[in-house]
């Protein structure tokens, strides 16, 4: 029986790719850890390894072949004394059952944040995953743009970069430092052909060493320059919170305003798949706490892009918190030469009467999805994307309390002193006679994040959990 | 525990064939500049033992570190120095480096009294002081962050190739930070233009030296970073002038960092709350008869033909520039209440 060879993923969140080349053809006898051909995603490039002996009986997608399914057949190996002639063309479809770990990530970079993104996983059902499925939900918020505005469809991951390379165009004293963000192109690509540009004198790699480069960024900061440090994640900012706080956030109040210090701290955060509680944990509430930073966190591309080049141009010091299963998902993104968004400004994704539901970065797309499944039994929902955590846009959260007079906050993280606690916190002193009951939370469970598939998904928030707290609070459980 | 016996000198690490910077040379003092030196060190002394009266008073609150004792190394290195280029970074203990780069006495005294006219307007602290101005960038509070925030001016420094070096200064306490090391790496893998200042006064708070460092000899904890070092004395401020001289050619000539490790000795507590329990009165008798930076420059002056009688005015003008301050400091008014909220972000969002 011949083994058929399928289209490995390379993240838990990769759908399709581009088989990029064959580097080896029908008749070929190949043996464990040949490399037998290159596929692309728009993150990474990976070499796909033979696990077994044999000889390729026959390839079945050509290179050069775009949105190739994972799952799908790729070729056909005959094993030993199996007549390779014989062997029969596979069915052009993928299949569902969950694809062989053929792959193995390119081993030369043993990167540690990407080999955590095992292929086997791709069509396990995770809380990860129903999270990444929910982040594709656009909202109907009206563009902040002039009517007419041509949109183009761009990832997160790309928006990002964009706004980036914007800034550094036109301010020479804006820099990248950090691990893996020149000649690898980014730990997550987000920040892919800025050294080509720029250069190693503004696109710099760092040594592992988290609380030496944010200190040495702070300290650039605060000597006339831009600095933009990204953290492979957010995890690993553990290591150099103490310049994130006490050097960066507190040093223009106890100078008197003389030292500032414009420096923005961005990578992503949040829970990732199946990496384990070490690398999956929401940071918003702890920066969201202390004076003296801004903090934000973005759903969407646009967001991605207008609110990181106001981070770069803001005179504070700005912690901007992206999501790993966000990178690969389009959205619309204005084309316009220099398109900004003024931070501390909440946006209402989808207007409705029936209840507010109050989120940011992926839960907003855990809310759109509920809302539109709450539509269906009657319930209109408004969904608020906060998009800064600090300062908060307490008024537009009051404003459709007000009009809904009941509210469920949505967060990604844990909910104990969060930024749900927050909301509730501000709807009781300040819209208190507004509420007709009580404010809930919705957030991930209250401890680490499992490994486990089954117990992930128990500790993320979902959809279901949000409309079983809209039930509550619109009294239609 | 008992510190393991030194080793014997043949089995010290090899010192690996690559360029090195010379052995410093005694700074050879005009008279006139060894005046401006002794001038500058006996600011430092008396404004010091003002701070330390006012605290007594409990004008100062809170943590005041006095540098008394250690005035020549801010002093030498300093005069090295050009304000307004090369850019200064230091620890909690400020007060000495600010004087030392020409700061007004006046609104650093009125810092410490938490006054609207003090350098950060009463919301910093002896501990917390700037001049971006003077290129003075701290007054830190977090033991060895300056050494990573150093780095950072000093790429900017380069980066921005403006001509200027960072002098960076740490305590034998911060020197067993972990960031200080990581700031090492990255500072000579970058080539930054930075003097790493190690000021060893014995005590990390209570903790000497050798009771907390397994390498006390701490100019040669860059070695394994190829980050050349020199042990200098502290207390002689022509020989801290001339170890400036050497590092500044080191560094100015695109070499990357230096450490220049300087023994100094503290006479006062670690702060104005220390017991002094871990070290006798006679210790620190000895070093104020023996060793005594200001008393040094004074023989040196005697040396060159200047009288006491010369160096009297200069004492008494000190003692009146001192005590104007100490009056500013305590008639200046506290900030205005709305000065709580202003100044925790630069816009408004």
């Amino acid at each position: 029986m011949a083994i058929e060879l399928k289209m490995p993923a390379l993240s838990p969140t990769m759908e399709e790719g581009t088989l990029a080349k064959w580097l080896v053809k029908e008749g070929d006898t190949v043996k464990s850890g040949d490399i037998l051909a290159e596929i692309e995603t728009d993150k990474a490039t990976m070499e796909f390894e033979a696990v077994d002996e044999g000889t390729i009986a026959k390839i079945a997608v050509a290179e050069g072949t775009d949105n190739v399914k994972v799952g799908t057949v790729i070729a056909l190996l005959a094993e030993e004394g199996e007549d390779a002639g014989s062997v029969e063309a596979p069915a052009a479809a993928a299949k569902d059952d969950t694809p062989a770990p053929e792959a193995s990530a390119d081993a030369k970079k043993d990167d540690k944040v990407e080999d955590s993104a095992h292929p086997s996983q791709e069509k396990v059902d995770t809380g990860t995953r129903q999270l990444f499925e929910a982040a594709s939900n656009e909202g109907d918020a009206a563009p902040e743009v002039p009517e007419g505005t041509e949109m183009v469809k761009q990832t997160v991951r790309e928006a990002l970069r964009d706004a980036m390379a914007e800034e550094m165009r036109s301010d020479d004293r804006v820099f990248v430092m950090g691990e893996e963000v020149a000649e690898y192109q980014g730990a997550y690509k987000v920040t892919q052909g800025l050294l080509d540009e720029f250069g190693s004198k503004r696109v710099i790699d760092t040594p592992i060493t988290e609380y030496g480069f944010a200190g040495i960024g702070t300290g650039a900061a605060m000597g006339g320059l831009r600095p933009i440090v990204e953290f492979m994640t957010f995890n690993f900012a553990m290591q150099a919170i103490d310049h994130i706080i006490n050097s960066a956030a507190k040093t223009n109040y106890m100078s008197g305003g003389q030292m500032r210090c414009p420096i923005v701290f961005r990578g992503p955060n949040g829970a990732a798949s199946r990496v384990g509680a070490q690398h999956s944990q929401n940071y918003g509430p702890w920066y969201a706490s202390v004076p003296g930073l801004i903090v934000i966190a973005p759903y969407d591309a646009a967001d991605a892009k207008g609110l990181l080049k106001a981070a770069i141009r803001s005179e504070d010091p700005v912690v901007f918190l992206e999501n790993e299963l966000m990178y690969g998902r389009s959205f619309d993104v204005p084309k316009l030469d220099d398109f900004v968004l003024p931070i501390g400004k909440a946006r209402v994704m989808r207007p409705g009467k029936d209840v507010t539901i109050v989120s940011y970065s992926i839960g907003v797309g855990v809310s759109l999805e509920a809302a539109e499944k709450l539509a269906g039994e009657g319930i209109d929902a408004e969904v608020i994307d906060l998009r800064t955590l600090r300062p908060l846009d307490t008024a537009t959260v009051l404003k459709s309390l007000k009009k809904t007079n009941r509210m469920v906050v949505v967060e990604e993280g844990w909910p104990t002193c969060s930024i749900a606690s927050e909301i509730v916190a501000v709807a009781m002193e300040q819209g208190f006679d507004d509420l007709d009951a009580p404010v809930l939370r919705v957030t991930n469970e209250d401890v680490p994040l499992p490994y486990a598939a089954n117990l992930e998904k128990l500790a993320l928030v979902d959809a279901a959990k949000v409309i079983e707290a809209v039930k509550k609070v619109t009294y239609k459980g | 525990m008992a510190k393991s016996p030194a080793r014997a000198a043949q089995s010290d690490p090899q010192i690996p064939n690559r360029e090195r910077p010379a052995e410093p040379q005694r700074y050879e003092a005009s008279k006139e500049e060894l005046l401006d030196f002794y001038k500058q060190m006996l600011l430092i002394r008396r404004f010091e033992e003002k701070a330390g009266q006012l605290y007594g008073l409990g004008l100062i609150g809170g943590f005041c570190h006095l540098y008394i004792g250690q005035e020549a190394v801010a002093v030498g290195l300093q005069s090295a120095l050009e304000v307004g280029k090369d850019s200064v970074i230091t620890g909690y203990r400020d007060h000495g480096h600010m004087l030392a780069y020409g700061i007004d006495p006046k609104v650093i005294m009125a810092e410490l009294t938490g006054r609207a006219a003090g350098i950060s307007k009463g919301k910093g602290g002896s501990m917390h002081m700037f001049s971006t101005e003077h290129k003075f960038y701290g007054g830190h509070g977090i033991v060895g962050a300056q050494v990573s925030l150093g780095a950072g001016l000093a790429f900017k420094h380069k980066y921005a190739d403006d001509g200027g070096v960072c002098m960076a200064y740490f305590g034998d306490g911060a020197a067993n930070q972990g960031q200080v090391y990581e700031a090492f790496n990255m500072a000579e893998l970058w080539k930054l233009p930075i003097i790493f200042v190690i000021e060893n006064n014995q005590y990390a708070m209570g903790t000497s030296v050798n009771r907390a460092s397994s390498e006390d000899q701490l100019y040669k904890r860059g070695e394994s970073f190829r980050i050349p070092g020199i042990q200098v004395d502290g207390m002689d401020v022509l020989a801290c002038r001339g170890a400036a001289e050497e590092a500044l050619a080191w560094v100015r000539g695109g070499k990357g960092p230096i450490i220049l490790e300087m023994k100094t000795y503290r006479y006062r507590g670690h702060s104005m709350s220390d017991p002094a329990k871990y070290r006798s009165r006679d210790e620190v008798q000895a070093v104020r008869d023996k060793s005594d930076p200001i008393e040094a420059v004074k023989r040196e002056l005697e040396a060159l033909g200047v009288t006491e009688a010369e160096l009297k005015p200069l004492e008494q003008e000190i003692r009146k520039v001192v005590g104007e301050a100490a009056d500013f400091a305590e008639n200046a008014p506290e900030p205005e209440t709305g000065e709580l909220y202003t100044e925790v972000l630069v816009e408004t969002y």
